[in-house]
């Protein structure tokens, strides 16, 4: 097994798990995680793009585009917990 | 005289321009509306005189718009658009006056006139359709501008009837596109030729032609309401007097059978629908609804129900006609055309005047109507008259060459047919005469009525067309009668 | 040439300044929003003008170029969509300044013009970009600016289907940037015209399959619709127009140009595509059958209408493929188009009379004659009645599969038909019953400007299906993609 095999694999399987959680947690918190689990295993997948047979240097644009996913995934985040937050607020107004 | 190749365009624009103007007019313009209403019609009318002139002279009128590639919208003005034009424009004309009349304190009227042009606009433009495709964006647009004027009174029974209407007429509308469609990937052609363009098609794969025979045929026998698609015909008796009037005598079933006029003789061609075998179902299904409508009108009480009940059967001699393949019997189809229109539209604004004059929505209530409203029961009996057949009234001369047709095509049946349904006519509409002149309303609780206030715009245009009715016949051979144009037609589409 | 190639830049840049702009000085928000437009929008014809005369035009950014850099590329229909988007944000902003004028909306006010012309450089973004990792970011930003939009109103039903539209667009997404990553993987590369050389080996369409599942999720493909009723029928009008007209087109649009480019994936995975539309056009429809409110049963039909695109892309199996995209492209068009007309004149609908429940809508004394009007000329298209666009596409979808002999798609875009005249026949009913309320009823009541745009729109609806043929010469300019570069 070859590293890049085991990262790539490593990088599905977490992308799974996400997807599970993402799809089956109740918890609002919950799904949110699970999606970011989604998105390390799916940065992962792109990371083993930039392997190459040592000794080349590694495929600078993989990295330029995790980084940009990072970006993304970091905003919509944000978005998230905002709603949810404002979701709580809310319901406790009308439950109060 | 000036040539304008614009003209087909120019007689659809008056009633589909008025159309936008009448539903932002104000609804307390009446004045207003009914000028823009009875100018445009009687331009449409002049138009179309000039027209069909032209068209005489030999004048071709094609014009052409791509809609898609190589699918075009096409209006063409040829001697049978002629007809059906002359006959819409002329009976648009006398029943806007009626429906002003009608109308004349009703809600509603921006609308209703609004989409009451749209109709006319629509039933112009299936005339003058050059190809199937440009048919069935009219014939689409015939439905979209007919069904608010069904459910014009907005109660619960106008909106059930109008369900009904809509389910029945926009199911055949997709039948029609399925059709359509069918034609175009069948002949790389939807054109409306004299001879058809089926004939290699048909001689290929038969099966294939005669399904699209079938799915045509079905799609435009909804809504010239024939057997078994005509159960919405008389459901939508619920509309207006004058709406009624239109969808009777020009718009919706007769758009049906023109269109079966079209598919016959100019997309499949006589000799090719002969050849793959269909023209003869055809015209036994054209039978059956012919006897079925009449037995049906027997029982009907509803004034406008037997009169609805009467259409289904006395439009289908259109369809047997043309199913015939007969020259002969083709006069008669297309004479009939026209004459039904005209005897049919008088009787339902008859009906209208005895609806809003009297109260008498039921022939049970038709007890001496004739004395109090004479003009008007005048033009009823004349009308009546004609239906069942008798010389000189229009309607004989329908039959007539209906009948000699049938002998032509060696379809003996014919005869006896008509004189079948000549009789069911009489049993149906005798009684309703016999009614209105001989018998003493003595059972009459409401009392006299004295005499009905109706003003002229009511009272005129039924004797208006009954008048046409008795011209239609008596004076069928002289030149430009719709006896004579129709000849001129059947020679083109038999090509002799 | 560079004023030219600089028209895409502008395209997508200056709506992200006009955002930047509006967020700054929320009391201009609304002029800035209109100016912005009015600008891109200028850019947008100037572009077309470009693309008609000479073809399609390529721009690479910073000089690299691909595959290494990124390349914006306008074509006939890239510029028909960013017309669609400039011409519909247009009418839907105008809408917008009528929708949101009231006392209580200042919030609202505030918000709408940023998300949305941050939407606007999103949506742009798509219809220019040429690689798969350039369009996953473009998407995400739509996204980020539609759940904005969504929970605008900020009451409780929005924020909760705004969330739920979020969590639906990030899963979305990640599926695409796992698609994404396994492409580059195996090919290396990321644009179009590196895919388009591509074997189609099971993995790449593995891959592709991926991509296509998180796009299905953002366009709400049945059965990944769940999220869209709600989210559409919950936002304030303008932004339900914005959502329902445009944005799903945007992922409708990467599917389109996948479905141009990619190698054929095979007869059984586009036979389910179109199973999955098949399942949209029936379940779509019988839920609007149900719907009890107007704005609900605009959404369901939004559903049932995305099937039914689906079904286009399928329509005509392998032999047809490479013409199915245009068929597909009409009925997108057509649809932005319509459905905006339509969710305004819901929205003006509700307005006037108070509610927007459809079993009460003729017991109201007031009847917005002009806003039913084009709610019922937006239905005329979405129907699919001639001579609407709705018609033209549905013509084609159907002509291409009566051509390949598919019969069943004949008879699904017929049911479909027939469930919508059903549907919306609901509503129009409603409008013209008067049975039910004691008082003389106003027919003329309810005039507005506001009515002009959503007008607009639908009578726009209506009447380009009479140009489908230059549309459609316009769309395949610069078809295929390899042509121009």
């Amino acid at each position: 097994m070859t590293p890049d095999l085991i990262y790539g694999l490593t990088g599905m399987a977490v992308f799974g798990i996400g997807l599970v959680g993402a799809l089956c947690a109740q918890d609002r918190l919950r799904r949110v995680l699970a999606l970011k689990l989604c998105s390390v295993g799916a940065a992962f997948v792109l990371v083993v793009g930039a392997w190459r047979e040592p000794p080349g240097a590694p495929d600078p644009v993989p990295h330029a585009l995790v980084i940009t996913g990072i970006v993304v995934m970091v905003s919509a985040t944000a978005v998230a917990l905002a709603l949810i937050r404002r979701l709580q607020t809310l319901e406790a107004e009308d439950d109060a | 005289m000036m040539d304008a190749p614009l003209l087909p365009l120019f007689i659809l624009l008056t009633s589909l321009l008025a159309s936008p103007i009448l539903f932002a007019l104000p609804e307390r313009a009446a004045g207003l509306r009914t000028s823009i209403n009875l100018s445009m019609a009687a331009l449409k009318v002049a138009l179309v005189g000039w027209l069909s002139l032209k068209v005489a002279q030999g004048v071709i009128y094609d014009l052409r718009f791509e809609m898609l590639p190589g699918l075009e919208f096409k209006l063409q003005a040829d001697p049978l658009a002629i007809l059906f034009i002359a006959l819409s424009a002329v009976l648009w004309l006398i029943t806007t006056v009626y429906s002003v009349g009608y109308l004349e304190h009703g809600p509603h009227r921006a609308r209703f006139f609004g989409f009451f042009s749209l109709c006319v606009a629509a039933t112009v433009g299936i005339a003058m359709s050059g190809n199937l495709f440009t048919f069935l964006l009219f014939y689409e647009l015939l439905t979209l501008a007919t069904y608010p004027l069904v459910i014009h009174r907005g109660d619960a029974a106008a909106l059930r009837a109008g369900r009904i209407y809509l389910i029945y007429t926009l199911a055949g509308g997709l039948v029609l596109l399925l059709g359509t469609l069918g034609l175009w990937v069948l002949a790389g052609t939807t054109d409306f030729t004299p001879g058809g363009v089926l004939a290699d098609v048909a001689a290929e794969t038969p099966l294939a032609a005669q399904l699209l025979f079938i799915v045509l045929i079905g799609a435009l026998g909804v809504k010239a309401a024939l057997f078994p698609f005509h159960a919405w015909l008389p459901i939508a008796m619920v509309a207006p007097a004058p709406v009624s009037a239109l969808l009777h005598a020009v718009a919706v079933v007769k758009a049906g059978a023109f269109g079966i006029m079209r598919v016959v003789y100019e997309v499949f061609g006589i000799e090719t629908a002969q050849e793959l075998g269909l023209t003869a179902p055809l015209a036994v299904l054209a039978g059956i609804t012919i006897i079925y409508g009449s037995l049906k009108a027997i029982t009907q009480d509803d004034i406008k129900k037997r009169l609805a009940y009467s259409t289904v059967s006395q439009v289908s001699y259109i369809t047997l006609g043309v199913a015939l393949a007969s020259p002969i019997a083709a006069v008669g189809a297309l004479a009939h055309l026209i004459h039904q229109g005209l005897m049919k539209i008088t009787m339902f604004m008859a009906a209208g005047n005895l609806a809003e004059g009297l109260g008498a929505k039921r022939v049970s209530q038709m007890d001496s109507v004739g004395r109090i409203m004479p003009g008007t029961m005048l033009a009823f009996t004349l009308a009546a008259l004609a239906m069942i057949g008798l010389p000189p009234l229009a309607g004989f001369v329908s039959k007539w060459y209906l009948a000699q047709g049938g002998l032509d095509a060696g379809q003996d049946w014919v005869i006896a047919l008509l004189l079948g349904s000549s009789l069911l006519n009489a049993i149906y509409f005798l009684p309703m005469l016999h009614r209105a002149w001989f018998r003493d309303a003595a059972s009459d609780k409401a009392g006299a009525p004295g005499r009905p206030r109706i003003g002229w715009m009511l009272a005129a245009p039924p004797v208006t067309t009954a008048v046409l009715v008795l011209v239609a016949g008596g004076l069928a051979n002289a030149p430009f009668s719709p006896l004579e144009w129709t000849r001129f037609i059947v020679a083109i589409e038999y090509q002799e | 040439m560079t004023l030219d190639l600089d028209m895409m830049m502008m395209a997508i840049f200056l709506p992200l300044f006009g955002a930047i702009a509006a967020f700054i000085l929320p009391r201009a928000a609304a002029l800035v929003g209109l100016v912005t437009l009015a600008l891109t929008t200028g850019a947008v014809i100037a572009l077309g003008l470009e693309v008609r005369q000479s073809g399609a035009v390529v721009l690479p950014l910073g000089g690299w170029g691909a595959p290494l850099g990124i390349d914006l590329r306008a074509d006939g229909l890239s510029v028909a969509m960013l017309a669609l988007t400039s011409a519909v944000g247009f009418l839907v902003s105008i809408a917008a300044l009528d929708a949101l004028k009231g006392a209580d909306q200042a919030r609202e006010r505030q918000y709408f013009w940023p998300l949305w012309l941050l939407l606007l450089t999103g949506i742009n973004g798509v219809y220019l970009s040429t690689d798969i990792f350039n369009l996953y970011v473009m998407i995400e930003v739509i996204a980020l600016a539609a759940v904005g939009l969504t929970v605008l109103s900020a009451t409780r039903a929005a924020v909760q289907a705004g969330l739920e539209y979020m969590y639906a667009s990030i899963l979305g997404a990640l599926l695409f940037l796992m698609g994404v990553g396994f492409i580059y993987l195996q090919i290396g590369r990321l644009d179009f015209t590196g895919l388009m050389g591509a074997e189609p080996t099971a993995a790449l369409i593995a891959a592709v399959a991926l991509m296509f599942v998180g796009l299905a999720l953002k366009t709400a493909l049945f059965p990944l619709h769940l999220w869209l009723p709600a989210a559409h029928a919950n936002a304030t009008a303008p932004a339900s127009a914005l959502l329902s007209g445009l944005v799903v087109k945007a992922a409708l649009y990467i599917v389109l140009r996948l479905a141009q480019y990619m190698p054929f994936p095979s007869e059984t995975l586009l036979t389910l595509v179109g199973l999955m539309g098949a399942g949209a056009v029936i379940w779509g429809g019988i839920q609007a059958l149900r719907a009890e409110r107007l704005k609900l049963l605009v959404a369901w039909s939004t559903v049932a209408q995305i099937g039914l695109i689906f079904v286009a892309f399928a329509r005509a199996g392998e032999v047809g493929l490479t013409e199915s995209w245009k068929a597909a492209a009409l009925l997108i068009l057509a649809h932005g188009i319509a459905k905006a007309a339509m969710f305004l004149a819901a929205g003006r609908i509700k307005d006037e009379i108070g509610h927007d429940v459809i079993r009460d809508l003729d017991r109201a004394p007031v009847r917005p004659t002009l806003a039913q009007f084009t709610f019922a000329l937006a239905a005329i298209s979405l129907i699919g009645l001639p001579p609407s666009l709705g018609f033209i596409g549905k013509w084609s979808l159907m002509e291409g599969a009566l051509v390949a002999g598919y019969w069943h798609w004949v008879a699904v875009t017929m049911l479909g038909t027939l469930l919508s005249v059903a549907y919306f026949s609901r509503v129009l009913s409603a409008f013209l019953r008067f049975d039910r309320i004691r008082t003389p009823v106003a027919e003329h009541q309810g005039w507005a400007l506001a009515d002009a745009a959503p007008l607009t729109l639908a009578l726009t609806a209506i009447g380009l299906g009479l140009m489908a043929a230059p549309i459609l010469r316009f769309i395949e300019i610069g078809y295929p993609f390899g042509a121009a570069l």
